[in-house]
């Protein structure tokens, strides 16, 4: 470490941000995983659909595959936006 | 019977052939029979690290394409007698690699030895698939950066459901996670995932940490596998990860930060 280090004002260490970001990112995708493979494509199709009538980001609607017993359950959430951004 | 190793990552340049050659010729060092299977068509690159690439006469798409026994496409190691390479071919056909030829050539190496150690390719393409598809055991190489560790988990998500132990619904593969390019120094300024953080987001038991070295471009710079090299730390590493890979137990090193002695740091290390 050099002189000028101690003058220097200490950045937030990034690995302590690189571990947040991975625990997020890996549940994420072990939450996708297991699923069958045309989940993502219906969870487009869905989207397309909806965008039809409401305007309506990706992250706006949630499609979840959930175990109940010995029943899938597929749950679908939409965040529709607020009044008079209909098109 | 022989137990089928992929040593395996996602990712590219994380040092899974340099991991491949060290664990293929440590089992070899401790006595086992080995054979090392390059996996990357087309990027043929184990021979190089093996330091055997003049040698290379058959290759793998050889055998499964019946153009040479399997015998004669084995490359005996130069330091090991119960040390055999089996090269990538280069090949740019992508389909070169089936899954029955892959198995055949498998089966018979299994008859022959008591490892087999599968280099395989980058990525989640063919030949990555083959590479894991027999395999018992899987040697997750993953460097302390977002990108590798992202990968690594793919990966493993890959084999939990696409492998042949998962298709035939027996008993999964066993993992294990190697750390390579470690440094303790860069851990304790902050700016590394530590091997606790990297424990922690991929839930997997580590096999090794293999230490940030020079010595390890050297040993590829000379065609032998950094293993040999007892006085190099990584070289160290990887024998200490051998011997767990055969069950024995042994303190993780290379954690901690190097203590300079006063020569050193003026003199430089």
């Amino acid at each position: 470490m050099g002189l000028m280090d101690l003058f220097r004002k200490r950045k937030p260490a990034s690995a302590a941000v690189a571990k947040e970001r991975l625990l997020i990112l890996v549940a994420q995708e072990r939450a996708q995983r297991g699923g069958p493979d045309y989940l993502p494509v219906m969870q487009r199709e869905i989207l397309e659909v909806i965008r039809k009538y409401v305007q309506i980001n990706n992250e706006d609607v949630q499609v979840r595959l959930d175990k109940d017993g010995d029943q899938d359950v597929l749950e679908l959430n939409v965040v529709l936006p607020e009044s008079g951004t209909e098109r | 019977m022989a137990e089928i190793i992929v040593v395996t990552s996602g990712k590219g340049g994380v040092g899974k052939t340099t991991t491949s050659a060290s664990i293929a010729t440590g089992l070899a060092q401790r006595g086992k029979r080995v054979a090392v299977v390059d996996f990357d068509v087309g990027l043929r690159n184990l021979d190089l690290i093996m330091g055997c690439e003049r040698r290379v006469v058959y290759d793998f798409v050889n055998v499964i394409q019946g153009e040479c026994t399997l015998k004669q496409a084995l490359i005996k190691d130069k330091r090991h007698e119960n040390l055999f390479i089996l090269a990538a071919s280069q090949t740019r056909d992508k389909d070169a690699l089936t899954v029955e030829g892959v198995e055949k050539v498998l089966n018979e190496l299994k008859n022959d030895f008591d490892y087999v150690v599968c280099d395989s390719p980058a990525g989640i393409e063919r030949g990555a698939h083959l590479a894991m598809y027999f395999a018992d055991r899987a040697i997750v190489v993953v460097n302390p950066e977002v990108s590798s560790v992202r990968d690594s988990d793919r990966v493993l998500g890959i084999m939990a459901s696409k492998s042949r132990r998962a298709e035939q619904g027996s008993e999964g593969i066993s993992e294990h996670l190697l750390v390579t390019r470690y440094s303790p120094k860069r851990v304790a300024e902050g700016d590394m995932l530590s091997i606790a953080d990297i424990e922690e987001i991929l839930g997997l038991p580590i096999l090794g940490i293999i230490p940030e070295s020079e010595l390890v471009l050297q040993s590829s710079n000379a065609g032998v596998p950094v293993i040999l090299d007892d006085k190099a730390p990584a070289g160290q590493a990887y024998a200490d990860a051998v011997a767990r890979l055969l069950g024995e137990e042994r303190p993780m090193r290379f954690v901690e930060i190097e203590k300079q002695g006063l020569i050193k740091r003026l003199f430089g290390g």
